[in-house]
């Protein structure tokens, strides 16, 4: 989507340049493929720890292994457990060195009637997209979302000033004005995942990513990311998981793709994801001409109340 | 009957937030329209010689403006931090364009009022506002122009999101929002002006509370599931309201209005009880769709089969 057929308020496909970088570095971001995730929640636990991310309620859910239920202020990194009944099959690792079990290995049941299990285990880590065409990002009012020479989404926390917008704006529900008295860090700022900027701008990984067992987690480079993400996602095909797909790695869908994108092994909605996700400001110009055209109309209609008769 | 279309979700748990904002933001969006459409009737007044609208239209019109900053400072997460709005001036933002709209309308409005208080001052004080008085046309008639913006932005910040009833509403909704300002600015005047100025204000009303009436019907009809939620809880109740409160003072405002002030006044209120609930009832419902993942899932889905109504248009 270019920006000439998006209407004119979408930036390029390069953000960090879009956004007045002169020469940026490559930008960086995550793949996380679930096929590789067992639900540890170590990446939960890893960004909360480095970020100072209060406590943000000890409930039980009652649904699954997931009490966390989904990003918002205070959590950055969310893993979602799916249960299905489904066959589970043997997937093949990332290393190649062999097959595994890698879609819930600890917690499926093996049916050695028919040699497989007879449900399956869907394991997730979610987080900010750092979308390329950012819904959060084109609303704020104050400039305190920026995006960074490495095409990244973050909020300056100093400058925000919690009017909220940016929370009904996002098209997966990832960022949140966090909640609580002044007591609470960053109380009534738009808080979210911010890749680790202070890490990776160290040349260290971000929180998550290093603390992941698997590698499901992945950091560097988007453009090779994406190219890595192509490879797995032909190799399990042809291990016949028919069923595994990439999800924000197409610059030409409705955000412009992901800087954080996703292997997935069953529709995006299973995984709580929309499943065809738009950025609203590709209609934005034509929603401020149908505004200007409505205000005038009412100035018009103002006009000819007075119009003719004296009373 | 249409079967609810199946979907899958993430244990019922919603895709998208709703919006952090409380009733401030739709009584800020009442008020906002208030204060507009109200310029609009006091520059006309000004200039067709109707004093007494002119008056209630400008003191109303700057009371309205006054309380909706209230609100808008009152809803934010760090108040003290209000003026970083004025840091940038961002098209891609609807709240920065409205900031900017606010900013630009609020003195001429307050020029306007200004003028029109110092005409209550004794008989020997009166020279005091004439430099005032002088200038208050022109900011007056600005005020008229800017009050277009500021009573139909506030449709762009709502549709300018992923909340479902929203954005799908977004064809429509200038027209409702900048409509029911119209029957709002219309009902204050009824109220404040006496029958024999109040011609326009009862016209305006009348216009103003067909035309969201009609838009309305246009919206919901064009919105697909994401309808739903303007029929149920209470944002289901608040839109019949408005809709019998508009509906009821519009045609009081026609057949008796000219007639009996008792009549306009109350006319005049339930025009303005009725624009304020269009706001709540709309607010609420997008709250509502934001709540539940099938307003976000179904038509993305629907879009995605090619099923969907309205494939790649606006
Ligand atoms: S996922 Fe949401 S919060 Fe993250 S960059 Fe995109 S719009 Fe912003």
């Amino acid at each position: 989507m270019s920006v000439r057929a998006s209407g004119g308020l979408l930036g390029p496909l390069n953000p960090a340049r879009g956004a007045g970088w002169q020469d940026p570095p490559p930008r960086k971001g995550f793949f996380t493929d679930t096929s590789l995730c067992i639900g540890c929640k170590a990446c939960e636990v890893a960004c909360k720890e480095w970020n100072r991310i209060p406590e943000d309620g000890l409930a039980m859910l009652g649904t699954s292994y997931d009490n966390t239920g989904g990003l918002g202020a205070s959590t950055w990194r969310h893993v979602a457990f799916i249960e299905q009944r489904k066959p589970m099959r043997m997937l093949p690792v990332a290393n190649g060195m062999g097959d595994s079990p890698a879609s819930g290995a600890a917690s499926d049941v093996i049916n050695p009637a028919r040699g497989a299990a007879d449900f399956r285990w869907l394991m997730s880590s979610d987080v900010c997209k750092h979308c390329t065409h950012a819904a959060c990002l084109d609303v704020c009012p104050t400039g305190a979302l920026m995006r960074t020479e490495l095409g990244t989404v973050v909020v300056q926390e100093d400058i925000c000033n919690g009017c909220g917008y940016c929370v009904p704006a996002c098209p997966f529900g990832v960022i949140e004005r966090r909640e609580g008295d002044r007591t609470v860090h960053n109380a009534g700022v738009a808080q979210k995942c911010t890749l680790c900027y202070d890490r990776i701008g160290e040349g260290m990984t971000p929180a998550c990513a290093q603390a992941c067992p698997t590698e499901s987690i992945q950091f560097g480079d988007l453009e090779e990311l994406r190219e890595r993400a192509r490879e797995r996602v032909g190799t399990l095909r042809a291990a016949g998981v028919s069923d595994a797909r990439l999800y924000l790695d197409d610059q030409k869908d409705g955000i412009g793709g992901g800087g954080a994108f996703f292997l997935l092994l069953d529709e995006p909605e299973v995984y709580g994801l929309p499943p065809d996700p738009v950025v609203s400001t590709r209609e934005l110009p034509a929603m401020w001409r149908t505004a200007a055209v409505a205000g005038l109309g009412l100035l018009a209609g103002a006009a000819a109340a007075f119009a003719g008769r004296r009373r | 009957m249409v079967p609810r279309a199946t979907f899958t979700s993430y244990y019922g748990r919603p895709v998208v937030k709703p919006s952090p904002w409380e009733a401030d933001i739709p009584a800020y969006f009442f008020l906002g329209g208030l204060a507009g459409a109200s310029s609009m009737l006091a520059a006309g007044a000004g200039v067709t010689g109707r004093p007494s609208l002119r008056r209630t239209a400008r003191l109303g019109a700057l009371a309205a403006i006054s309380a909706s900053y209230v609100a808008l400072i009152h809803d934010l997460g760090r108040p003290e931090r209000f003026m970083n709005m004025l840091r940038v001036a961002k098209p891609t933002s609807p709240m920065s364009v409205g900031t900017w709209i606010l900013t630009a309308y609020s003195p001429l409005a307050g020029a306007a009022a200004a003028a029109e208080m110092t005409t209550l001052l004794p008989q020997r004080l009166l020279g005091v506002g004439r430099p005032l008085r002088a200038v208050s046309g022109p900011a007056g008639v600005g005020a008229a122009v800017l009050g277009a913006g500021v009573a139909s932005y506030t449709a762009v910040l709502l549709s300018d999101t992923a909340t479902p009833s929203w954005h799908e509403a977004r064809r429509e909704l200038p027209f409702v929002f900048a409509a029911s300002a119209a029957a709002a600015a219309g009902g204050l005047g009824m109220i404040g002006a006496p029958a024999d100025q109040a011609g326009p204000a009862r016209r305006l009303a009348a216009g103003g509370a067909l035309v969201e009436l009609l838009m309305e019907r246009r919206m919901e009809a064009s919105m697909g599931i994401t309808a739903e939620p303007l029929h149920a809880g209470r944002a289901g109740r608040l839109l019949r309201a408005s809709k019998a409160l508009t509906g009821a003072g519009a045609i009081g405002a026609v057949v008796l209005g000219g007639r009996s002030r008792v009549v306009a006044v109350m006319c005049g209120a339930a025009l303005l009880a009725g624009s304020a609930a269009t706001r709540f009832g709309i607010f609420e419902a997008g709250q509502e769709s934001a709540r539940d993942p099938r307003y976000t899932v179904v038509p993305q889905r629907q879009r995605l089969e090619g099923g969907g109504a309205r494939v790649g248009r606006f």
